[in-house]
């Protein structure tokens, strides 16, 4: 699917400004001897879907822990829809609207997947203790838990994980888990979402139908920066493409010009493309 | 993989290495000011009451320190926190000291009273005149049987117990032990009753008295037989882990597990070794304790059991060198804190100062340096 | 109720009044068969009750911690006694010139002395969980017992045995602790009055005679305490099935997974542990209020913790109905079971006198004669329970962790989670929740 590449104004439906709501600058983030990320330095374009790419070991998760609040950088900024978010707790930054997935699919198994997927969405009434237990209040819990569940419906349709809903999110397949962890993600209604490795391990019909997925909500007006470790995937998706490498921005560009970039191919250079 | 910052901007908790030693300096540094005043400007605090704190605080601390190697044994090698280990304890100075009773009264009592500690209340330790210098025969098999003992529970409730629940995971095992502590300790009392003995007699122990600046410093030979025994035993464990292959295993093990299983180290012999060890040392220090103290009940390990946990976190799981630190600080810190606060609270103070390591530096102070 | 998630409240409730019959039943059979006098029978049960509602209120709490938050606590008698003595404090008549060696209270209604138990062990809960927060779940233990031992060193020390506050000299009685020397209010409203004692002349007069009013009297406390189980039970039901309760069970399996999704994870946590101490700090009041004549450090002891951990176990961790039949099934049969059975056996059977030590008891199993290690055990009873408690927990950790209930999850959701426009039907058809 090459949607990206050869239609103009495809992917910035929504702001068509060109605005960044994601811009890293010069993070940086040491573990005792190593260092993970030296100084990275991006935007990400709203309405976009911009792969980020890189070797094993360039910093692409770690620059993703950093941006989400999963871990603190030495230094640097990330600036989100204007704000500084740097060094803020993860629960802050999700709140806003910067959201990840993970690379595990860490769905909750003990909880079934309508629970997951009800458990997402942000300003929920009834998540404060008094307004769920007092009489009087409740009432206003059921009516928006009503609201949230026709949403959860709609988005386990769209993703044609619906017949699963009242499934233990255990007993899913790992594709189904894959489709779960997007599905739960996007009910925080997000600006910007990271995906960490999404299509890992995936088969590829499962790998189409969710990049199909990913571009039609893209075209509703959500962004993606998506890491993923087949390139091929990236080139033939993303309109725009950064490549990391030993901590560092390699390269950005089109991904005409980074096939051709040749510190790019000197990075990759023992791995298979 | 996945570590949190620190928790948040402009609240006081900090998690890097640095400041903690820091502020100890600093409260230590004022502490110990504070204790030379009383000592040499207000008179409030004589020497020899500074001597018998610190004499004090390091036997018990040794005691804690000897328990807490067991423990911190396990903890890193069967990944989970074993609440009967007081129990092991108590269970193993119980048995000794009945053998204890059974030589030195042999012949003056009914030998089933004698074994079971004076159970029906005609037996008494003092009558018998135990004491190091008077029946050292009865002691060291006590001693010997009291550590034989312990290993006998650990390895058997290991067996019945814990080693179906392997891979159960942290917290299950560590509710099953809280069962075993209750069965154990009140079969202790089913079978010892519950009253409180005294077990030895001033008659039977050399006392002297060290004079220090300003009076003088009681030492019995019970004192000393327990800084004798205690730092004997955590010497020949620390030849044990550094000059022999067990040993190497056993570090390698509390490493990593997976590791080790993949490298052919046969877990479950290091297992079983760790509990021999472990048990030996801790019903030997439950001995040593009673001895020392003089008194005996079916609680006195479940009661030192927090102490020693305090202990083992603040040397740092699986370290014994922490273990024997850590116990010793705790020991101090109960004795020492007595200048400053009221008796009752001297064990809130060791408790404050696990609770403060567990927020600051949970892994111990000796981290990283594992079984050794 | 029928707006609440459909997995059956009344399914549930229909469970525990089994339960209680059942056990009751087993009880009378039992005592009749033995001959037992019926007001003795009823005096048991009624007994039993009550102790049971106690251990009710302690296992929910406890229920919302573990099961719901993942929150390990064994600390609780000490917030239990937090809130006894913060409402005997607050409860107790003022110390009188003429019984000058009795400490006393701020002499307020015994309702606010409940209030301030609540709030007092809530605040605790606050101190303890603001430590406890970032700890795992064995750490967290450790600290909470340290806690719970830092908090009975407190009321024990001579320290805050007597002082003032607002004018009013109070005090924790140290060692020697407080004396419930007032009037609950349940004897002076019901108990006390002329209605009462005259339904009790016509229970009498119409069934077995005697002197019913001491068995009546702990009757209506004990259903009392029940009605405030079903408080209870109601509380942390609404709590569970709500998004607060989905926080809370996301929290106990993947705190990352929580924050990733912009929930503040470090509050719902206090909350939760807040609520629950707050819950355990009330039943401790009504403990020293309903059980106890005076109240001092030694009632709080340890096992009662492992008790109550052990009436979740049987119930099952993260089921509200489970922790009710745990605690029903806990007090019945382990704990006050044994008892039972003893004095039923010993009106068979001549146990004779225990003999003194158990190598006596043992010795004489060597003629076949069972009957002194028999006696030696009914002795010691009280404590020869406990070893079998021990047993039982590690049985259920080995072999069914997940106890009665724990297996079944009950939907954290305000509403029936259904499908809301099934295929072919515009009607929504709220299914049930996803339980078992």
């Amino acid at each position: 699917m090459s949607a990206a590449d050869d239609v103009p104004g495809a992917e910035t439906a929504v702001g068509g400004d060109g605005s960044a709501p994601l811009r890293v600058e010069g993070l940086e983030k040491h573990f005792g001897g190593i260092t993970a990320v030296d100084g990275a330095t991006f935007d990400v374009e709203r309405g976009s879907l911009t792969g980020l790419i890189g070797p094993n070991g360039a910093g692409k998760s770690t620059t993703f822990d950093l941006v989400t609040g999963f871990h603190r950088p030495d230094a640097g900024s990330v600036r989100f829809e204007g704000e500084d978010i740097t060094g803020r707790r993860p629960h802050e930054i999700a709140d806003r609207g910067l959201v990840r997935t993970f690379q595990i699919a860490r769905e909750l198994g003990e909880m079934t997947v309508l629970e997951n997927m009800m458990l997402a969405p942000g300003d929920q009434r009834g998540e404060q203790l008094w307004r769920s237990v007092l009489p009087g209040f409740r009432g206003a819990v059921r009516d928006q838990e009503g609201e949230l569940l026709e949403r959860c419906w709609e988005m386990l349709e769209f993703f044609e994980i619906d017949h699963l809903a009242e499934e233990y999110a255990k007993n899913l397949s790992g594709g189904q888990r894959k489709l779960l962890e997007m599905a739960r993600v996007l009910m925080t209604d997000p600006t910007l979402v990271l995906l960490d490795e999404p299509l890992a391990g995936v088969n590829p019909t499962l790998e189409e139908k969710l990049l199909d997925h990913v571009h039609e909500l893209r075209e509703e007006g959500y962004t993606f920066l998506l890491v993923e470790h087949d390139m091929s995937v990236i080139l033939e998706n993303c309109k725009h493409v950064i490549v990391m490498h030993q901590g560092r921005v390699l390269a950005e560009g089109t991904p005409a010009e980074i096939k051709s970039d040749e510190r790019v191919l000197d990075a990759y250079l023992g791995e298979a493309i | 993989m996945v570590d949190l910052p620190a928790r948040g901007r402009g609240l006081a908790t900090v998690a890097t290495r640095r400041p903690l030693v820091a502020v100890t300096a600093v409260v230590g540094g004022v502490m110990a000011l504070h204790l030379v005043w009383m000592l040499l400007v207000a008179d409030s605090v004589q020497f020899a009451r500074l001597g018998t704190l610190l004499w004090d605080g390091l036997m018990r601390g040794l005691v804690i320190g000897l328990a807490g190697i067991g423990l911190s044994m396990t903890y890193s090698i069967l990944n989970f926190a074993n609440f009967a280990h007081g129990d092991y304890i108590t269970s193993g100075a119980f048995v000794g000291w009945g053998v204890t009773y059974l030589i030195a009264g042999f012949g003056t009592a009914n030998w089933g009273d004698l074994l079971l500690v004076g159970a029906a209340g005609d037996v008494y330790g003092p009558q018998l005149g135990i004491g190091i210098t008077a029946s050292p025969v009865a002691i060291l098999v006590g001693l010997v049987i009291a550590a034989l003992a312990a290993v006998g529970i650990a390895l058997l409730v290991d067996r019945v117990v814990y080693r179906s629940m392997r891979d159960a995971g942290g917290i299950p095992l560590l509710i099953a032990s809280v069962g075993v502590a209750f069965a154990l300790r009140y079969l202790v009392a089913f079978v010892y009753t519950q009253s409180n003995r005294g077990t030895t007699s001033a008659s039977g122990v050399p006392q002297w008295s060290v004079p220090m600046i300003d009076g003088t410093l009681g030492v019995t030979g019970h004192d000393l037989t327990l800084l004798v025994s205690s730092v004997g035993l955590m010497l020949g464990v620390h030849v044990l882990l550094q000059r022999t292959k067990l040993g190497k295993a056993m570090r390698a093990m509390a490493d990593n597990k997976q590791l080790a299983l993949v490298t052919g180290i046969p877990t479950e012999r290091v297992v079983r070794w760790t509990w021999i060890i472990g048990g030996g040392l801790t019903g030997a220090a439950g001995y040593l304790l009673v001895l020392w103290r003089g008194t005996l009940t079916f609680q006195f390990g479940w009661l030192l059991l927090l102490l020693i946990f305090a202990a083992v976190i603040l040397g740092g799981i699986g370290s014994v060198y922490g273990a024997i630190f850590g116990g010793i600080i705790i020991g101090l810190t109960m004795s020492l804190s007595q200048l400053w606060i009221p008796t009752d609270f001297a064990r809130a103070a060791a408790f404050a100062i696990m609770i403060l390591i567990l927020l600051v530096r949970p892994e111990g102070l000796f981290a990283g340096r594992t079984t050794a | 109720m029928s707006g609440e998630t459909g997995s059956g409240w009344g399914n549930d409730v229909v469970k525990i009044v089994v339960t209680f019959a059942v056990m009751y039943a087993v009880y009378f059979v039992l005592g009749l068969i033995a001959g037992l006098p019926l007001q003795g029978i009823f005096a048991t049960v009624v007994q039993l009750t009550l102790l049971i509602a106690l251990y009710a209120m302690l296992t929910l709490a406890l229920n919302l911690h573990w099961g719901y938050a993942g929150l390990f606590n064994i600390g609780i008698v000490g917030f239990m006694a937090v809130g006894a003595y913060t409402m005997l404090i607050i409860s107790k008549p003022p110390a009188s010139a003429s019984a000058a060696a009795v400490i006393g209270g701020f002499g307020l209604p015994f309702s606010v002395g409940v209030v301030g138990a609540v709030v007092a062990t809530a605040l605790v809960g606050f101190v303890v969980a603001l430590p406890a927060l970032r700890l795992r779940a064995d750490y967290l233990a450790i600290t909470t017992i340290a806690f719970a031992e830092i908090i009975r060193f407190t009321f024990q020390s001579g320290t805050f045995s007597e002082f003032d506050l607002f004018g009013t000299t109070v005090g924790t009685g140290g060692g020697r602790g407080l004396l419930v020397n007032f009037e609950d209010p349940i004897t002076t409203y019901v108990l006390d009055s002329g209605a009462f004692a005259a339904a009790v002349d016509w229970i009498e007069a119409a069934t077995i005679g005697g002197n019913l009013q001491p068995v009546m009297d702990t009757a209506v406390v004990a259903t009392v305490l029940m009605a405030v189980v079903a408080g209870y039970y109601w509380l942390f039901r609404r709590t569970g099935e709500s998004p607060f309760g989905r926080v809370l069970k996301a929290i106990n399996e993947d705190e990352d997974v929580a924050r990733a999704l912009g929930k503040d994870t470090s509050r719902f946590k206090v909350k939760s542990f807040m609520l629950g101490c707050a819950l355990m700090g009330l039943a401790g009041a009504f403990y020293a209020m309903y059980f106890l004549g005076s109240v001092n450090p030694t009632a709080f002891k340890p096992q009662f913790t492992f008790f109550v951990w052990v009436a979740l176990i049987i119930g099952g961790a993260g089921s509200n109905t489970g922790s009710v039949l745990g605690a029903a099934i806990f007090v019945g049969v382990l704990l006050r079971g044994p008892l039972f059975v003893k004095n039923v056996i010993e009106t068979f059977v001549d146990i004779g006198s225990a003999p003194p030590t158990i190598i006596d008891a043992v010795a004489a199993l060597g003629t076949l004669d069972v009957t002194p290690v028999i006696a030696y055990t009914f002795e010691n009873i009280s404590l020869f329970r406990i070893i079998a408690l021990g047993v039982v927990l590690v049985w259920l950790m080995k072999r069914r962790p997940s106890g009665l209930l724990g297996h079944r999850k009950e939907t954290a959701a305000a509403i029936p989670l259904g499908r809301l426009r099934p295929v072919g039907d515009a009607e929504p058809a709220a299914d049930g929740g996803g339980s078992e």
